[in-house]
């Protein structure tokens, strides 16, 4: 049953084949067997059969949705009611939330079943899961290697089928890249598509919620409901939701796939750059086109990111100070306010968070400010208008998602800037507010490798068409990886 | 641009941070490499461009000026360290 695809048991579901008790218990059973691999920070057992037992007979009233009974987890900077949200953090690890995120009460409202919440680089900083408070997670494919991040829990748990989808979030390719790196299906949409509200901000501007499944049709399921206007937001955009899940099997219009020349450049190892050079003429023989183009300042996105993210974050996380909430440190006291939040930040805040809020009040300090935020600000100007250009004449956007497949743990994190550089193609799509995806194409070296695709603005349900059309016709987005052996809990 | 061990305390200091000495060195060695990364951006001829802060070019959505909140207080203050009274307790500000 775990190995099946979220539309595959959505329909076992319905036909009673199996219960949604059944499942949950059997993914259960499954997360604990692998709890090795780290990717859950909390699982809420007892919550989610109660769940399960509401949905199957929410079934059996014949008033349920296609995720009634889908047992999924949430990466844990989505803010669940009742249920620790640590954000993988010391700050928050005793936060028990007061409030179910937007994400999490759609989903929830839909029947789905929470099996926990997913381990994750603290407040989303980090491409590898090895900062989080609560260790690393682990890639299945390689359990000495990382799974990527930030949402590295919720693509390991998909990977290692210990639930069938997971959400997770995308500031610099945080879904894309550990879903390229765990081979699974991972989707960022349109900024402003899906509501922030219980989202814990890292980068206002940049932040999207997204989702990490087996294939296109599951995230188009997902993203039907959780997309959609809230008043709670204010970045929250009034678009009409298109019935994604429909629109998958629109007929395969002849596509003009762009290939920025740039993202072959040096740094792309050989293995990553076959695969997805495979996978471009696999489109080809679906019927795109594919016309190379040149995106002039894309190499810029890690320097503007690198200024921009971190100076909202120095802003977003100045509410992590001890008072209303929060890490408060056992000596806070009895040495003056600003002592006091000093100690509760400094020993709440694990290193790369500590680095990046000193990097964004660095960079927004008088003096600089002109020089490098307002800079930044330019450039990102600058880099949407080279994708807005390029859509003008192509209808997507494709090429490698990660520039390696994934790293040993412990190989990049005594250099920042090597550790950066793994987002140098998501990036671009998070300054721009684009819509993009990572695919699995392949392997290298015996791990997997993504293709990314990015869209314009709103164009998730195409994305997602020519995603689903080449998982008819390849199957790499099924390949299970060989430590996490199939036939377990059936 | 390299960043001295004074520069980040005083960093530190402005975004209420500790950094012990211990931290310090290495904090200001992996800024420094941080800085120099985005120092690639002085180079950059963005004399005619407009600042993009933000992806949307919307405004600010407004709403009418009625009370929608309700006290939730006790729900929220659980999560408090130190409460009494509805109120968070915190070191002395005034001196």
């Amino acid at each position: 049953m775990h190995e099946k695809t979220l539309a595959q048991l959505s329909g076992a579901l319905g036909a009673r084949a199996v219960s949604a008790v059944e499942l949950t218990r059997a993914f259960l059973d499954r997360i604990e067997h692998f709890s090795e691999l780290n990717s859950f920070i909390t699982v809420t057992a007892e919550r989610a059969l109660e769940q399960a037992a509401a949905a199957d007979a929410r079934i059996a009233a014949g008033n349920s949705t296609a995720l009634t009974g889908i047992p999924l987890a949430h990466k844990d900077i989505f803010c669940t009611a009742g249920v620790k949200t640590s954000c993988g953090s010391r700050m928050l690890d005793d936060f028990v939330s007061p409030y179910d995120a937007f994400v999490v009460e759609r989903l929830a409202a839909a029947g789905a079943v929470m099996l926990g919440k997913t381990n994750m680089d603290e407040f989303a900083m980090g491409s590898s899961n090895e900062t989080s408070y609560y260790g690393v997670a682990r890639n299945p494919w390689d359990p000495a290697r990382v799974p990527g991040g930030s949402s590295g829990g919720s693509a390991a748990a998909v990977a290692a089928r210990l639930c069938c989808a997971a959400t997770g979030t995308d500031t610099g390719g945080s879904v894309r890249q550990p879903a390229a790196l765990s081979g699974v299906t991972g989707v960022k949409p349109t900024y402003g598509r899906v509501s922030r509200y219980g989202m814990i901000a890292f980068a206002s501007s940049l932040d999207q919620a997204g989702t990490l499944t087996h294939t296109a049709e599951d995230a188009a399921l997902l993203l039907e409901v959780i997309a959609g206007f809230d008043a709670r937001d204010s970045t929250s955009l009034e678009e009409d939701v298109p019935p994604y899940s429909q629109l998958i099997d629109a007929p395969w219009e002849r596509v003009t796939i762009g290939v920025p020349e740039n993202f072959f450049e040096e740094g792309l190892d050989a293995g990553v750059a076959a695969a997805v050079h495979a996978a471009l003429r696999e489109y080809e023989k679906l019927g795109a086109t594919l016309k190379s183009i040149r995106l002039a300042n894309v190499h810029l996105s890690v320097p503007a990111y690198y200024v921009v993210a971190p100076a909202e974050a120095s802003s977003n996380l100045s509410r992590f100070d001890g008072v209303r909430y929060g890490h408060r440190a056992a000596d806070a006291l009895g040495g003056g306010l600003a002592r006091f939040y000093k100690r509760n930040r400094g020993e709440g805040f694990g290193a790369e968070v500590k680095r990046r809020i000193l990097t964004g009040t660095y960079v927004l300090s008088a003096g600089y400010y002109d020089a490098y935020y307002l800079q930044a600000q330019k450039v990102r100007r600058l880099i949407s208008d080279d994708f807005a250009r390029a859509f003008a004449e192509v209808d997507m956007i494709a090429g490698p998602t990660t520039p390696t497949p994934a790293f040993r743990i412990g190989q990049k994190t005594g250099d920042p800037i090597a550790m950066y550089l793994n987002d140098i193609y998501t990036i671009g799509a998070n300054l721009a507010g684009l819509p993009a995806m990572s695919i699995p194409c392949g392997f290298a070296s015996g791990l997997p490798v993504g293709l990314q695709l990015i869209g314009p603005h709103f164009g998730e349900a195409r994305l997602l068409n020519a995603a689903h059309q080449y998982q008819l016709a390849t199957d790499w987005h099924l390949r299970a990886p060989a430590g996490y052996p199939p036939g377990f809990a059936e | 641009m390299a960043l001295a061990v004074e520069e980040i305390q005083k960093l530190a200091d402005l975004a209420r941070l500790e950094i012990s000495a211990g931290e310090a060195a290495d904090v200001s060695a992996k800024l420094s490499a941080i800085v120099g990364l985005v120092d690639q951006l002085a180079a950059v001829d963005t004399a005619a461009v407009r600042p993009m802060a933000h992806p949307l070019s919307r405004t600010q959505r407004l709403r009418p000026d009625t009370v929608t909140e309700r006290d939730e207080h006790e729900a929220y203050q659980r999560n408090a360290p130190a409460v009494e009274r509805g109120l968070y307790l915190v070191p002395k500000v005034i001196e």
